[in-house]
């Protein structure tokens, strides 16, 4: 897709991966607009873009509250116009430290795919249908491989992911020829403060940097013409153009 | 007829009036897809609703509602006040909000807005400007307002309540109810079977005031934008014989305003209407017309005089009342196409 003028709405925009995809979409020429949940580091981020000569809104918002899409979507129209780049980076690990599902409320789990799944359909429902009509529009999920592999203890944000994977997969089935498209992507392993939480134990040196992953990523929406919507992409395994 | 008093599932009831025939049926809105034919065209309003009705205070400390119509230009938005109380109480029976001077202040949580100018019919009538700006203004505007609703619904909307399923840019004060009934089932079911979809963006303002002076004025003047592709589709469709059906009063404003400003042509931009569409007009761009159930003597029911002949009307209105057709926003839909 063409990114320079293009309306985008980050979701986790204010660290890690979001506020890095922010940053690299926006030096592409992309009109950001970004959420989180905390309004002054988001904010921070907003305004090194535009420092940097990028166009960079912020918006605090929680995409887990059910009130939140409509309003999001609005007030993200509102300052870029009509979106067409949507990316779902925000999610939550659930209870931390990880722990097994004996041990996990089902509250927990409820409150991982409110965040991870629920909340990401209901902000593509606010915005999708506009693309549709317009007859273009991209959609992106950031997975995780925790959605494919059972990994003991990361029960909550797993199945939250594996769902939001197939999420995407039959919005794409669905709006096949419509010029609306889905990518979900697993970033991988990343130095960022959730794999702090997840993996403490973790060398940082070992893991990638999120601004080298979002410029993957970033390549990956432009050639997204060249990908069967609905797919499921790594970000390790992709060539940067 | 009775008013719809709560959002109900999508598909409901039509009736199809066809002018020319004469004649009126009832139908459903799942059988849109026989109701038209192959390289006809459907323009929708893809305004989002505002959150624009806010709760302020008012200088000397009298409460009030402000109403936004929409952004006027350079940083302004024009509004009605509105007297103590929210939508449980009827407009004409709410109490008149003080009368305001330019430079007053209206003071919401968090938001102050001051009074710019003060418009001719009516005092209630403002511009005003708040005191932020880009992503502060928006994020106060969604946090603090509301959905406009009036007192024939049971209980508060939420903003997802008043958003179409296509609902982009928020540009409309009022939710574009013509349009509220259509699932995306039914849009690519059409579009499927050639008839093609098209999008334009029209700032639909109050439907009513309770302010006899103001709601004689209404419609009040409301901006547009018509994309470049709905110029096209709109050319296309007339070139091969298709008719353009426009979903909504405020798609009917948008293109034969637009095409009265351009001496019969449709010009894709921005632009500001203050077109009153009534009996008598002869519409230039648009064959038929999707809607709901109109008021008598609003300005609605008077637009669709321009497509239907008053005797028809009458009638088609008299029967959906007898059948039990719901009016008002959330109410049942109607289709004004002469037959294919």
């Amino acid at each position: 897709m063409r990114m320079q003028g293009a309306a985008a709405l980050v979701t986790g925009g204010s660290r890690g991966l979001g506020a890095a995809l922010g940053r690299a979409l926006a030096r592409e020429g992309a009109r950001v607009v970004l959420v989180a949940r905390g309004a002054a580091e988001l904010e921070a981020v907003a305004q090194g873009i535009r420092a940097a000569g990028g166009e960079a809104h912020a918006l605090a918002g929680d995409v887990g509250d059910p009130r939140a899409a409509s309003a999001l979507a609005g007030a993200a129209a509102a300052l870029v116009g009509p979106i067409d780049l949507l990316v779902h980076g925000a999610s939550t690990l659930g209870p931390v430290p990880l722990r097994l599902l004996l041990d996990t409320d089902a509250a927990e789990l409820e409150r991982a795919l409110a965040v991870n799944l629920v909340g990401p359909f209901r902000l593509t429902r606010a915005v999708a249908g506009g693309m549709v009509l317009r007859g273009r529009g991209l959609v992106v999920h950031v997975t995780s491989d925790a959605s494919v592999v059972a990994y003991p203890r990361w029960g909550a944000y797993g199945v939250s992911k594996a769902a939001f994977d197939q999420l995407a997969r039959v919005w794409a089935a669905e709006l096949d020829g419509t010029g609306v498209r889905f990518v979900s992507v697993d970033p991988g392993e990343m130095d960022t403060r959730m794999h702090a939480e997840a993996v403490p134990e973790a060398d940082p040196a070992s893991l990638a940097d999120p601004a080298l992953v979002a410029e993957r990523i970033v390549a990956l929406i432009r050639g997204s013409d060249t990908f069967a919507s609905g797919a499921r992409l790594e970000a390790s395994a992709m060539v940067v153009s | 007829m009775i008013a719809a008093t709560w959002p109900v599932g999508r598909n409901g009831r039509l009736l199809h009036l066809d002018p020319r025939a004469g004649r009126f049926r009832d139908t459903s809105l799942a059988e849109l897809p026989v109701l038209l034919r192959s390289g006809d065209l459907l323009v929708v309003n893809d305004a989002a609703t505002l959150p624009a009705s806010l709760a302020a205070v008012a200088p000397a400390g009298a409460r009030v509602e402000v109403r936004l119509l929409g952004e006027a230009g350079e940083g302004r938005w024009r509004a009605v006040l509105f007297g103590e109380g929210d939508w449980r109480t009827r407009t004409e029976e709410r109490p008149a909000p003080p009368v305001l001077r330019p430079g007053d202040t209206l003071e919401l949580d968090g938001l102050r807005a001051s009074i710019v100018s003060v418009w001719y019919p009516s005092p209630r009538l403002v511009d005003l400007r708040f005191d932020a700006e880009g992503d502060a203004l928006w994020s106060a505007l969604y946090r603090l307002g509301r959905p406009i609703q009036y007192a024939h619904l049971d209980a508060g909307l939420a903003l997802s309540d008043v958003q179409t399923v296509y609902a982009s840019r928020p540009w409309a004060a009022e939710l574009p109810s013509a349009g509220r009934p259509l699932s995306w089932e039914l849009l690519l079911g059409l579009k499927r079977r050639g008839i093609a979809l098209s999008a334009l963006t029209h700032g639909a303002g109050l439907s009513s005031t309770g302010d006899p002076v103001l709601d004689r004025a209404l419609p009040l003047p409301e901006r547009y934008e018509i994309p470049e592709a709905t110029v096209a589709a709109v050319a296309g469709a007339r070139a091969s014989g298709g008719r353009v059906v426009a979903v909504g009063t405020s798609v009917v404003r948008a293109l034969e305003g637009c095409s009265l400003r351009h001496r019969g042509r449709l010009v894709a931009g921005r632009g500001i209407t203050d077109l009153v569409i009534g009996p008598g007009f002869v519409p230039q761009i648009v064959d038929g017309l999707l809607t709901g159930f109109h008021e008598a003597g609003s300005s609605h029911l008077g637009l669709l005089r321009a497509f239907v002949p008053p005797s028809l009307l009458d009638a088609a209105y008299s029967h959906a009342e007898a059948e039990g057709y719901r009016g008002h926003e959330f109410g049942d839909s109607s289709l004004i196409l002469a037959a294919a």
